[in-house]
């Protein structure tokens, strides 16, 4: 068996010009890891640049809503609007370090795509994002954020032209230039060793958490929420808890319900498969071909999870949960009237299963929902869902 | 698998179920018939991450007509009482997985299978598969390509079974104009080192690349794309696309023959 194991689940089930590629960036994370001057930088930029620490706030309204004291870490405080910008400036010094000359990337809802271009700008090297059609129509404003920074966005039109296809387009570019060329994967997924590098980037949310609530409340919370498509916010936050007694809900997309078939629950509904290099949780048919998804948000359009989660579901460490479309929206409505924050609409899969959670709390209980990125890339599409444009 | 040629072997591939059951098994008399000497057949896949444009779209148009896992065997059984043709089997991994290890090993080889390569399986993920093949006494393929190391050559020249894959050039499969110099360059590191013929594929289609690569040392050519282009202009002439995929591999043969006969 390969390295890079959670458990049964995760491995390096990738075609052999790869592996070469895998080994060199095991490497060179490791060293990358292990240099000061290297880390010394990335965390310049994530302070300097990125604006971390982000604030974790605690939401009067929604705790006398709630009837217990909640709060939120603000990862769509981070410049770029969500917390895909810790891994891809992780991953972009990490690329400098190795001497690649060319970022790739895929995108779902455009803001991994936003976070490279951002990464690839500052740090000067050239960007490549691949995206669906679908993707791109309802995502259209990260689109054009993507090109004002100079980044250039490939349209992806084969298979469900969402973000899997853009992941299968990715790894074909790699394929074919990978000797110049370092793919950025958004999320805790693919093949050893992205699930624990993405993980380890993005784990500083968890250890600000950690601290920031400490300091405000002398002690670890009841219950922690995030939501699931690959699962990088979900682990980052989740990782520095797991040798606590705190529960960890994650939240997948329900899409128009489970039973519908119609959805993007993996880790709820799916089975043990490989996709994209990783054993793991995938929504697949009788005979392994990978299904359909469905979701409102594009972000959570995703047919797979992180290998960890997989682990993490059979250890029952962390429950998983899935919200549908409509629980989405209200939650979506419920942030942005109640506490003025308009959240992204993955974000708003974790407020809506913690509104179904609270009623197992008691008033004096801590909740902490990981708000992994902001709405404003959402706001037009949710406007036409609601009929208020074309 | 190709014990005892002296002539280099020209191996046809093509995708499984494209576009349906029986026309691919009647193009896949006409690969035999037209003197291929070996049948390499694609399992569709929804997501094949190591294909060009002509294999997913042939992946796409099976996988509509109806293609699945258990068709896949009926396919094989049916060449097989046709011809005895060494028949390998292309696959993802998550296709023979998601059946059982075990399971697919077994069905596979009552079928009448010879060998498989799964795609996405590099040597170190290997182990249940080999076992396996061993078992049910089909040849396990691997791949090598150019950014395969001395040190995993090493490993993959130890499990490899059937023929050693060669891949001429870095990228995914698909039609290319010119041969790469890795092609020769990686028949040349790995000449001499297994009792293994050495197949190369990717990206080759006219006579020429062919003959170049057998001067250069290769034991049997792997031809698909170019093939699949053929099936996909003739979709709505399925005589015409089997006529032309018999003089396409005819004039392929020759240009394989020609070198051993100077
Ligand atoms: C704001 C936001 N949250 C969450 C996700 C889902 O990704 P992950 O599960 O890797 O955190 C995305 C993906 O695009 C996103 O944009």
């Amino acid at each position: 068996m390969t390295r890079g194991r959670f458990g049964e689940y995760g491995g390096q089930y990738v075609p052999e010009t790869l592996m070469g590629a895998l080994g060199e960036l095991e490497n060179a994370y490791q060293r990358f890891r292990e240099n000061k001057e290297s880390m010394a930088t990335l965390h310049h930029y994530l302070t300097e640049y990125a604006g971390r620490p982000t604030k974790l706030t605690f939401c009067e309204n929604l705790s006398s809503l709630f009837g217990c004291r909640v709060y939120l870490k603000r990862e769509d405080l981070l410049h770029g609007g969500a917390h895909k910008i810790n891994n891809t400036l992780g991953q972009a010094l990490l690329a400098k370090f190795m001497g690649k000359e060319r970022l790739i990337a895929e995108t779902g809802a455009g803001q991994h795509g936003v976070a490279t271009a951002i990464a690839g700008a500052v740090l000067g090297i050239p960007v490549e994002v691949y995206m669906g059609e679908v993707d791109i129509e309802r995502q259209r404003l990260n689109v054009y954020r993507m090109s004002l920074l100079g980044a250039r966005v490939i349209p992806v039109t084969t298979g469900t032209r969402t973000l899997k296809d853009a992941i299968n387009e990715a790894l074909r570019d790699w394929v074919t230039n990978v000797k110049t060329t370092h793919y950025l994967i958004g999320s805790v997924v693919g093949p050893h060793p992205y699930p624990r590098m993405v993980r380890d980037f993005q784990s500083i949310i968890g250890v600000e958490t950690r601290e920031q609530i400490l300091t405000k409340e002398g002690r670890l919370p009841d219950v922690i929420l995030a939501c699931v498509g690959g699962g990088s916010n979900a682990i980052g936050m989740f990782y520095p808890f797991l040798k606590d007694d705190v529960r960890l809900i994650g939240v997948e997309a329900g899409g128009k319900g489970l039973e519908t078939g119609e959805h993007g629950a993996s880790l709820c509904a799916g089975s043990k498969g490989v996709l994209h290099g990783a054993l793991t949780y995938v929504l697949q048919d009788a005979d392994g071909q990978i299904l359909n998804t469905h979701s409102v948000s594009a972000g959570l359009d995703y047919p797979a999870v992180g290998p960890e989660h997989s682990m993490l579901k059979d250890a029952h460490r962390v429950e998983y949960a899935a919200v549908t479309d409509t629980e989405v929206l209200e939650a979506f409505s419920l942030l942005s009237r109640k506490e003025g924050i308009i959240p992204a609409l993955e974000s708003a899969h974790a407020l809506a299963q913690a509104t179904k959670v609270k009623d197992e709390l008691e008033k004096d209980d801590i909740m902490v929902i990981n708000l992994s990125g902001r709405g404003d890339k959402d706001v037009v599409e949710v406007a036409r869902l609601e009929g208020m444009v074309p | 698998m190709l014990a005892g040629r002296s002539a280099p072997a020209f191996i046809a591939f093509i995708v499984a179920g494209d576009p349906d059951r029986a026309k691919c098994v009647q193009i896949a008399k006409a690969v035999i018939d037209a003197g291929a000497d070996i049948l390499e057949l694609g399992m569709p896949f929804s997501d094949p991450v190591a294909d060009g444009p002509t294999i997913q779209r042939a992946d796409e148009r099976a996988l509509q007509g109806g293609m699945n896992t258990d068709l896949l065997f009926d396919i094989i059984r049916e060449i097989r009482e046709y011809s005895e043709i060494p028949i390998v089997l292309l696959t993802y991994f998550n296709i023979v997985y998601k059946r059982g290890m075990d399971r697919f090993y077994h069905e596979a080889s009552s079928a009448g299978l010879d060998a498989i390569l799964i795609v996405d399986m590099p040597v170190e993920e290997s182990e249940e598969a080999s076992r396996l093949a061993y078992d049910v006494s089909i040849h396990q393929i691997f791949l090598v390509t150019p950014t395969t190391s001395a040190k995993r050559l090493e490993l993959i020249l130890s499990k490899a079974g059937g023929f050693l894959y060669l891949v001429s050039t870095l990228g995914v499969t698909g039609v290319r104009k010119k041969l790469s110099a890795d092609a020769l360059h990686l028949i040349e590191r790995v000449k001499g080192r297994t009792h293994l013929p050495l197949a190369v594929g990717f990206g080759i289609s006219t006579p020429d690349q062919v003959s170049q690569l057998i001067r250069g040392g290769a034991d049997a050519i792997i031809v698909g794309s170019a093939l699949v282009d053929i099936i996909e202009k003739h979709l709505h002439d399925w005589n015409t696309a089997c006529s032309e995929i018999a003089s396409y591999i005819k004039r392929m043969k020759q240009a394989s023959g020609e070198y051993k006969q100077e």
